[in-house]
């Protein structure tokens, strides 16, 4: 993905590329969420620890690396813009923060669905559980900042350099609430799971992923595509478009 | 280069961490066992609140009445202004707000000992809220409602040096030793002090245009 | 200084605000001696432009060159041979006009004793106030302090933005003298007006902003 758009980096051809991929990537997103979800609750056994509740991980799992790795990729992103000034980069970091926002917040409440049976509690203050919360914070705090700044322009740079310091701190974060948490629980509750994985619970787990992927790169391509309607407006080939 | 500005106001942060940190009695009970276990937690938290709280003003002066344009047109790099920023505001803040803690700290039935490292762990964790506070300050420069906004952006980038601030004092109270907590936040604050400044600095310049 | 001729051009300049386009394909050269008065209706970019010569921000496209070289590579230069005053004067309110004068040098990495800025806001009809903070003085005579704080830096280029505003007939004349001054002795200068100004003598040159056309003129 990234090579493509590095070529394609003008709004106007990247707008035309879009649009032919995003029913790709949507209809693959729905097929395989269908086969993953399939898969994770008539397929996969029954954990003889856990029961059936464990068969929340199916989207618990994914929806958490989403929401960490969607981070990145807008830090990536914020942090190319700044450098070389491509607008479309901006626009990707944008386009991305609401679907980051929404994993953390799945990956949130489908942990919180699984820790009151595993844990006997909605909420526990882990590590993982702890970092995601403040990940919330963090890309609320980001949508803030955006919607606060009228101009898209000083919005883009000032949110691309909140997302770097978050990228930096959220390790940080990790360690210290993972720290935190070992002084004060001694051994803290573990999320580890049964030791040898059944093979069709992993499978699940790497299709609804995938699903996840194609998911949040046609949610994100579909919002880029509005964001350079909005700013181009004014230019001759997004009127040409409107025109047609 | 820095001419901290004499205040009046400077004092409402200040007054601003006793309050809340002697509300938690009132609202928790004088338990001194509870106190005990809650009060670095409470003094930390404080902090940091008291910190959000005058950092809007870090900036929004110099730029309502154009000085902080003209500071930017210096020949200094803008990095020395932001870092200049920041401890100017430590100054004010950070300083003061030690010099208070050990009352606090008696308020909250703490130890001697572990109001002394109470007292280490606010002087070397204070300058990090005041770095990173400059970087949101920088952000939010001149937009509505950007007291609200900044808590939001930087409260989540504090939660470190709240876990080992505070960490620090707990640890010093249980007899398992300060030093690793106090080593950790004193890591952060040269890493903070090697990005923060630059971050600010070209936050500023993205604020000012 | 340095060897290189002081000049100060744009090339190709573009300003977009939002999603609007304020001006493009603008270019000029300005050398020592000249003063450029740029012209244009209200919101057609004057000030955007000026921000864009001081560097305080960045055009869409083209760029701004002090002595032929590029301003981010020149910044710390530049900065010191060229003094901007904006719509705001820059001021502290809770210090005096000497105070003020001998902080923004400060800040300027210059030393001012108290004679010399007295000397300058003497010149410029401020003897009455030097001990006042800025607070109670009139807007007029505030931006007069930040005149004086231009004079005192002692800079090649002035950028101006309505330099004009506040002033009384005096200040309008005080400021006529000092921009003929300024470029008669070798000095140049860009600003911003809807007053008419007087600088009969000098050798200005304007631009205009906005539509209908970018044109620049000699005169």
């Amino acid at each position: 993905m990234a090579i493509n758009l590095y070529y394609y980096a003008s709004p106007a051809t990247f707008y035309q590329l879009s649009g032919k991929l995003i029913p790709w990537f949507g209809w693959s997103a729905v097929i395989l969420t269908v086969i993953g979800l399939y898969i994770g609750f008539f397929m996969a056994p029954t954990d003889f620890q856990q029961g059936e509740a464990y068969r929340i991980i199916f989207i618990h799992v994914p929806a958490a690396w989403m929401s960490m790795f969607i981070y990145l990729v807008m830090a990536f992103w914020g942090a190319i813009g700044l450098a070389f000034k491509t607008r479309l980069s901006f626009m990707m970091s944008r386009a991305l923060a609401p679907t980051g926002a929404l994993f953390t917040f799945i990956a949130l409440w489908t942990g919180a669905l699984w820790g009151k049976p595993m844990w006997g509690a909605w909420w526990v203050w882990d590590a993982r559980l702890t970092s995601e919360l403040i990940l919330l914070f963090l890309y609320i705090g980001i949508m803030a900042l955006w919607a606060a700044i009228d101009d898209p322009q000083r919005g883009d740079r000032a949110g691309a350099l909140l997302t770097l310091v978050g990228a930096i701190n959220v390790p940080i974060i990790y360690f210290s609430v993972k720290w935190w948490n070992t002084l004060h629980q001694g051994a803290s509750v573990s999320l580890t799971k049964a030791p040898s994985m059944a093979k069709i619970m992993l499978i699940g787990m790497l299709v609804m992923a995938i699903a996840a992927w194609l998911y949040t790169i046609a949610v994100a391509l579909y919002r880029v595509r509005t964001l350079i309607l909005e700013r181009e407006r004014n230019t001759d080939w997004v009127k040409a478009l409107v025109e047609k | 280069m820095l001419a901290a500005r004499r205040r009046g106001d400077w004092l409402t942060s200040q007054f601003f961490f006793v309050m809340v940190a002697s509300m938690f009695p009132l609202g928790i009970g004088p338990d001194p066992v509870t106190l005990k276990l809650i009060g670095p937690g409470v003094v930390w938290v404080s902090a940091l609140l008291a910190s959000l709280l005058s950092l809007p003003r870090l900036l929004a002066e110099d730029y309502r009445d154009g000085s902080l344009e003209q500071m930017l047109l210096t020949p200094q790099p803008p990095v020395l202004l932001a870092l200049g920023k920041s401890l100017a505001h430590w100054l004010i803040y950070g300083i003061p707000l030690l010099i208070i803690s050990p009352i606090l700290g008696i308020q909250f039935a703490l130890p001697a000992e572990a109001i002394a490292v109470l007292m280490l762990s606010l002087l070397i964790g204070t300058p990090i809220l005041s770095l990173l506070g400059s970087v949101g300050a920088a952000l939010t420069l001149g937009l509505r409602g950007s007291g609200v906004l900044l808590t939001l952006l930087i409260l989540p980038l504090y939660v470190p040096v709240l876990i080992f601030g505070a960490g620090a004092v707990d640890a010093a109270m249980a007899g398992t030793g300060a030093e690793s907590h106090l080593s950790l936040l004193g890591a952060i604050l040269v890493l903070t002090l090697l990005v923060a400044p630059w971050i600010a600095a070209a936050a500023l310049k993205v604020s000012i245009e | 200084m340095s060897e290189s001729v002081a000049t100060l051009s744009f090339h190709d300049l573009r300003c977009t605000r939002g999603e609007r386009e304020l001006f493009s394909g603008m270019n000029f050269t300005l050398q020592g001696g000249e003063a450029l008065l740029i012209q244009g209706g209200n919101g057609q970019g004057k000030t955007s432009l000026l921000r864009l010569l001081t560097g305080l921000s960045q055009p869409a496209e083209g760029e701004v060159r002090w002595r032929g070289v590029k301003l981010d590579k020149t910044s710390e230069t530049y900065h010191r041979e060229m003094a901007y005053i904006g719509h705001l004067n820059g001021i502290k309110d809770d210090l005096t006009p000497i105070e003020n004068l001998r902080l923004a040098s400060q800040l300027a990495g210059r030393t001012l004793n108290e004679t010399q800025a007295e000397e300058r806001l003497v010149q410029l009809g401020l003897g009455r106030c030097l001990d006042l903070p800025c607070r109670v003085l009139s807007f007029g005579q505030r931006r007069r302090v930040a005149l004086a704080s231009l004079l005192c830096s002692n800079a090649l280029l002035w950028i101006l933005d309505e330099p004009l505003t506040g002033l009384d007939v005096h200040g309008v004349a005080l400021l006529e003298n000092l921009l003929k001054a300024h470029i008669d002795g070798g000095g140049m200068a860009v600003l911003t007006t809807h007053q008419p100004i007087s600088l009969e003598g000098s050798n200005i040159r304007t631009l205009h902003v906005g539509s209908p056309a970018q044109t620049s003129l000699a005169s």
